[in-house]
């Protein structure tokens, strides 16, 4: 980097100021100070604008209206709700379907992206090319289009008269996917909990072992003992609450289904195309973090006499990781954002009730404000998230 | 370890290559080679390139498979066996062309890694060692930097610090000054004479003259995956035998 000009001293001072002129500190300064007032000056204009026009119409403004009763239905909720319900409440119905489809997705969007990825690299020359087709394919039409594609395929589907049966453990229908889930018993949550703690401990253990390890030179092998407890410790709180075993399977019944649990077609068709989409795009930062470890490295680990599983844990991963983590978790984010496209199905997202909401109270500067702070927080967190791995893990060089 | 091989005679070669042949695909880059490296020798190969001098020095730790023909360290075959695989590779020391250090890890990190991994040393036992080589090959003030911050040559001499942290008998060079600026050559030279005075059985891969003529018992020519002649360096490069490694030689000698 060049320093600024330093001041020379003695010189006329026309002459100084223009150095300042040509310093690279003052002109950087110069430009962000202009770049801020003009960003200021725009959004006051526009605030203003906005303001006036409203007052105009007679249109409220505030957010005194989340209080106000909806007055319509949601088609799917995961948590209470009723057309008597307040248009807050209706809004969170929306986010929480934004949060359970882009789980969803995303976990799908993981799995098949992993597995394609490796499969692009993979030795096996079809496998190889199937997979460099499925990528070109997912990564070049439009993600609307695909989620459309899904939907008609979801509508298509034979009646539940004619379902298609899964292994006996579900249907596959116009109705959606139904499929056999436990009954619900307070157990679920405690195991839930144990499986977290269970975690946690294996996490403690392991960091206890590598203390021991550098302290004493010797090995304890974890993996055994991680996995017991990881399994074990839910485990013992099923046998715990009596072994709770009821599962409930879906029966054909009349035009629909008894018992199980069944996602709507809507939710299949959003999330199989928001998350085919992304599994494309994940694919190639996979297939590019395994390419980013050289060879060498793994041929220097192995002239140390280093075990293939501490070469994958010391040396393979920890670079690979480096690669894949910020583009897999800016590829997140957008799935997340994908997901408003929801509205093209008629699946009942953030957008699309924020857009219900919009229509009946009319106050869309309001609705848009509390549908882009959702989506902002969402961001912020996920890259802020992503600063402090990239600070933590990043490679020194000079 | 428990083979046969405590019996072995004094003079026995610590490394014995006999009849051995690899090819990739239909091309043969081994043919038949033989080669018996006695303890505390220093042998140096050299050849064009493509003729199969990487890959052969790559079957000695296993890094290449070979088909054909037979390989052992100290007595013991390299097979598939993975137990006498891990128990070879840990006697052999590797310096890469490109140095090849673990960029994520700190200068003392790469070294202590295989102590503490594979040896079963205690954190503070492998960071003396690691000081211990650190100063050997004249570095001791990087130990807390990471790799990309160091020059070529200070690379190479920690990549060289790392396979002696093993405290390998043998030690197999890549053409380890390949990849680096002149002004750096000397230094990483330096430190493999000063290896090779201190008694270390090594196969070196170069087309540095002047350290074959200082170091090698012996100098190996190798051209099509064959070793076309092996002699004491003054009858090397004073007599040589074959026709093809006079071309070699007058091509390499004359830069
Ligand atoms: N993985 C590989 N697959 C196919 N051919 C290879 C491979 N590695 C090396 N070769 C070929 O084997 C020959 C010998 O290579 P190498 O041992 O690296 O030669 P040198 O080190 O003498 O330059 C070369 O012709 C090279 O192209
Ligand atoms: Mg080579």
């Amino acid at each position: 980097m060049i320093d600024a000009t330093p001041a020379r001293d003695g010189q006329p001072s026309a002459r100084r100021s223009k150095d300042l002129l040509y310093s690279e500190g003052f002109r950087a300064a110069a430009y962000q100070i202009a770049l801020a007032a003009a960003v200021v000056f725009v959004g006051l204009f526009l605030y203003q604008n906005v303001v006036e026009n409203l007052q105009r119409q007679n249109i409220a403004t505030g957010f005194g209206f989340l209080r106000e009763v909806s007055q319509f239905e949601i088609g799917e909720t995961l948590i209470n709700y009723s057309a008597r319900d307040t248009y807050a409440r209706a809004l969170l119905v929306g986010l929480l379907n934004t949060l359970s489809v882009s789980a969803a997705g995303i976990v799908l969007a993981t799995i098949i992206g992993f597995s394609v990825g490796i499969a692009r690299v993979s030795n096996n020359w079809l496998l190889q090319r199937i997979a460099t087709g499925y990528v070109e394919i997912v990564r070049n039409v439009p993600v609307i289009l695909q989620v459309i594609f899904w939907a008609a395929v979801t509508r298509n589907l034979p009646a539940p008269r004619q379902a298609l049966e899964l292994w006996g453990l579900g249907f596959l229908s116009n109705r959606g996917l139904t499929f056999a889930t436990p009954v619900a018993d307070p157990a679920h949550g405690w195991m839930f909990l144990a499986l977290v703690a269970g975690i946690a401990l294996a996490g403690i253990g392991d960091r206890w072992a590598r203390r021991h390890r550098e302290a004493t030179g010797k090995h304890v092998d974890m993996l055994w003992p991680s996995l017991a407890v990881v399994i074990g410790l839910p485990l013992v709180v099923w046998l715990a609450f009596g072994a709770p075993h009821l599962i409930s399977f879906p029966e054909r019944k009349g035009f629909s289904f008894v018992g199980g649990y069944t996602i709507s077609p809507e939710f299949v068709a959003l999330m199989t195309g928001i998350s085919l989409y992304a599994s494309g795009f994940i694919a190639e930062i996979v297939r590019a973090g395994i390419e980013a470890t050289p060879k060498g490295q793994v041929e220097a680990a192995r002239s140390i006499a280093l075990r293939p599983r501490f070469i994958m844990r010391y040396v393979v991963l920890p670079q690979a990781l480096r690669v894949i983590v910020p583009p897999l978790t800016s590829q997140y984010v957008s799935l997340i954002k994908n997901s408003s496209i929801a509205v093209v199905v008629g699946y009942p997202d953030l957008v699309n009730i924020g857009n219900t909401v919009m229509n009946q109270t009319g106050q869309a500067v309001e609705a848009i404000a509390v549908m882009m702070t959702v989506y902002l927080i969402i961001s912020v967190v996920t890259s802020l998230l992503m600063n402090t791995y990239n600070r933590l893990v990043a490679i020194k060089e000079r | 370890m428990s083979q046969s091989t405590s019996t072995q005679a004094a003079d026995a070669p610590i490394i014995s290559l006999h009849n051995v042949s690899k090819w990739y695909g239909q091309f043969q880059v081994l043919c038949a080679v033989d080669l018996d490296v006695r303890k505390g020798e220093r042998v140096v190969v050299c050849g064009p390139s493509g003729s199969g001098k990487s890959t052969l020095i790559r079957c000695i730790n296993r890094l290449e498979v070979h088909q054909e023909g037979r390989i052992f360290v100290k007595g013991l075959e390299m097979t598939d066996n993975v137990k006498n695989i891990d128990a070879i590779r840990r006697n052999i020391g590797m310096v890469f062309q490109n140095f090849n250090l673990f960029p994520h890890l700190t200068v003392l990190e790469n070294l202590t890694l295989g102590p503490m991994l594979t040896r079963h040393m205690k954190k503070a036992d492998a960071e003396d060692l690691a000081m211990h080589f650190l100063r050997k090959v004249r570095i001791p003030e990087q130990a807390r930097k990471y790799p990309l911050q160091l020059s070529g040559g200070q690379q190479q001499r920690v990549a060289i610090a790392r396979s002696l942290c093993m405290e390998p008998e043998i030690m197999l060079f890549d053409e380890p000054t390949s990849a680096l600026d002149p002004e750096m050559i000397k230094e990483v030279l330096d430190t493999m004479i000063e290896l090779a005075e201190s008694g270390m059985t090594m196969i070196v891969v170069t087309h540095e003259m002047g350290f074959a003529r200082t170091v090698a018992d012996n100098v190996v020519f190798m051209a099509d995956g064959r070793m076309v002649e092996s002699a004491p360096p003054e009858e090397f490069f004073g007599n040589p035998r074959e026709e093809r490694t006079r071309t070699f030689l007058d091509q390499i000698l004359k830069h």
